[in-house]
């Protein structure tokens, strides 16, 4: 098992493993929104929560794809469903390993382009906060969903309009959690929702993607 | 006897390949598979390794003692040999690569990433793969592509060396491996198009 993490963490720094692709992204999402919107500071204050959350969703969404894409080309896939390693387990192993390469750094880099968006300031905490619990949810809803189209030819699409619609929960909770700790208001029922999901998430959908795989490389 | 089969039916993308397969392999042997391309010589295999579920029969086999070799060696490109052997090292639960890198000859390479590997040279790899996993069941599809003479014939003592040391191996291949093996012709399996139908009905009658 560690051995499997460590191995995607390495590949996933390696060139051409796509770190650092979803952090670009972010960024450059981040920078383009004033130039949309304009520059006024109460109007980017408003929405920088909702535009963070999106932001970081899409970062993540960015780079699902090569979860299990990557394995089934090169035959590894194959190699490790009949390996002594269950599959389930296998299967979390890798949305950690995803997690920990686009999830944690989008979540420690937020609070930097929070200022970029004149985020107000009790904001950046809250940031911190939603995005630490709330990513891990995302990346076990979407190694959920490159499973089940792992072996597709281009998948990726099919992969994004299958991903996002699980995406909505983890989102409402999340930004609704910032904008209400940015206001000042009781967080603690969005946060606590916001939880549910992720350890739904990673308790349940580790399995449904193990069955998923086992399906797909018949 | 290591693995037995009897009256296996296998099906390549729902269509049936092979029917009434039986064989059984003892410690000690190897067994060469043969038959025309599109026999369902990867399907048989495949079903053995337990990746996709067996029409109709049965297959007597320790999966805890049984290492598959596919196609594809699933060597990934920016990791060095020695990395990738040692993933694999550590997911089986081994510890020593050095006897494996030695048996193919990868020593000089061990620091190379597999991506400039030649086409040959990640074969060996792959094949050195099975020595790490430390199974005494080898199944092994078309070991040899790619493989030039003297590479094919330190497969064929690693084989050799395998089930003098109480292993066993099954391997599809086309080519001589230059060693006394029995041979399982797959041909007298095909399935035909009344046996397909007959599996057609079962499955009907099955799920309706």
């Amino acid at each position: 098992m560690i051995a499997l993490l460590l191995r995607d963490l390495r590949l996933a720094i390696r060139s051409g493993g796509g770190f650092g692709l979803g952090l670009a992204f972010f960024l450059i999402l981040t920078v383009l929104v004033p130039f949309g919107v304009g520059p006024e500071s109460q109007v980017l204050g408003r929405i920088a929560p909702g535009i963070l959350w999106v932001g970081a969703l899409l970062a993540c969404l960015l780079s699902l794809d090569r979860i299990f894409a990557l394995d089934y080309e090169d035959g590894s896939l194959d190699l490790l469903a009949t390996a002594p390693l269950p599959l389930e387990g296998m299967t979390a192993v890798k949305a950690l390993a995803h997690w920990l390469t686009t999830g944690l750094p989008l979540t420690l880099v937020a609070p930097l382009l929070g200022v970029l968006l004149s985020l107000p300031a009790p904001g950046y905490q809250w940031l911190l906060i939603t995005l630490a619990v709330g990513t891990p949810a995302l990346s076990f809803i979407g190694a959920f969903g490159a499973a089940l189209t792992v072996g597709l030819k281009r998948g990726g699409l099919l992969l994004s309009l299958l991903v996002l619609p699980l995406y909505v929960p983890t989102l409402i909770f999340g930004a609704e959690t910032l904008r209400r700790g940015i206001e000042g208001q009781a967080t603690t029922t969005p946060l606590l929702l916001l939880a549910g999901i992720t350890l739904g998430a990673i308790a349940i959908l580790p399995f449904a993607a193990a069955a998923a795989i086992r399906i797909n490389i018949r | 006897m290591e693995l037995k089969v009897s009256d296996l039916a296998c099906a390549r993308g729902g269509i049936p390949v092979l029917t009434g397969v039986s064989f059984g392999l003892a410690s000690g042997q190897a067994l060469l598979l043969r038959g025309p391309n599109g026999i369902g010589k990867t399907t048989l295999l495949r079903t053995l390794a337990g990746l996709q579920p067996a029409l109709a029969g049965e297959i007597s086999l320790d999966r805890e003692a049984f290492a598959y070799a596919a196609h594809a060696d699933g060597l990934k490109a920016t990791l060095t040999v020695a990395e990738n052997l040692w993933f694999w090292a550590r997911i089986y639960g081994t510890r020593d690569i050095a006897p494996a890198l030695a048996a193919f000859n990868l020593e000089d390479l061990s620091e190379r990433q597999a991506h400039n590997l030649s086409a040959g040279q990640k074969r060996r790899l792959g094949l050195a793969r099975l020595l790490v996993t430390g199974r005494r069941i080898w199944a092994l599809d078309e070991p040899t592509v790619s493989l030039d003479a003297a590479s094919v014939g330190l497969f064929a003592q690693a084989v050799k060396a395998h089930c003098a040391s109480g292993g066993a191996a099954l391997i599809a291949t086309h080519i001589d491996l230059g060693f006394e093996a029995e041979v399982l012709d797959l041909t007298p399996f095909r399935a035909t198009a009344d046996s397909a139908r007959a599996f057609d009905d079962g499955f009907s009658e099955a799920f309706l």
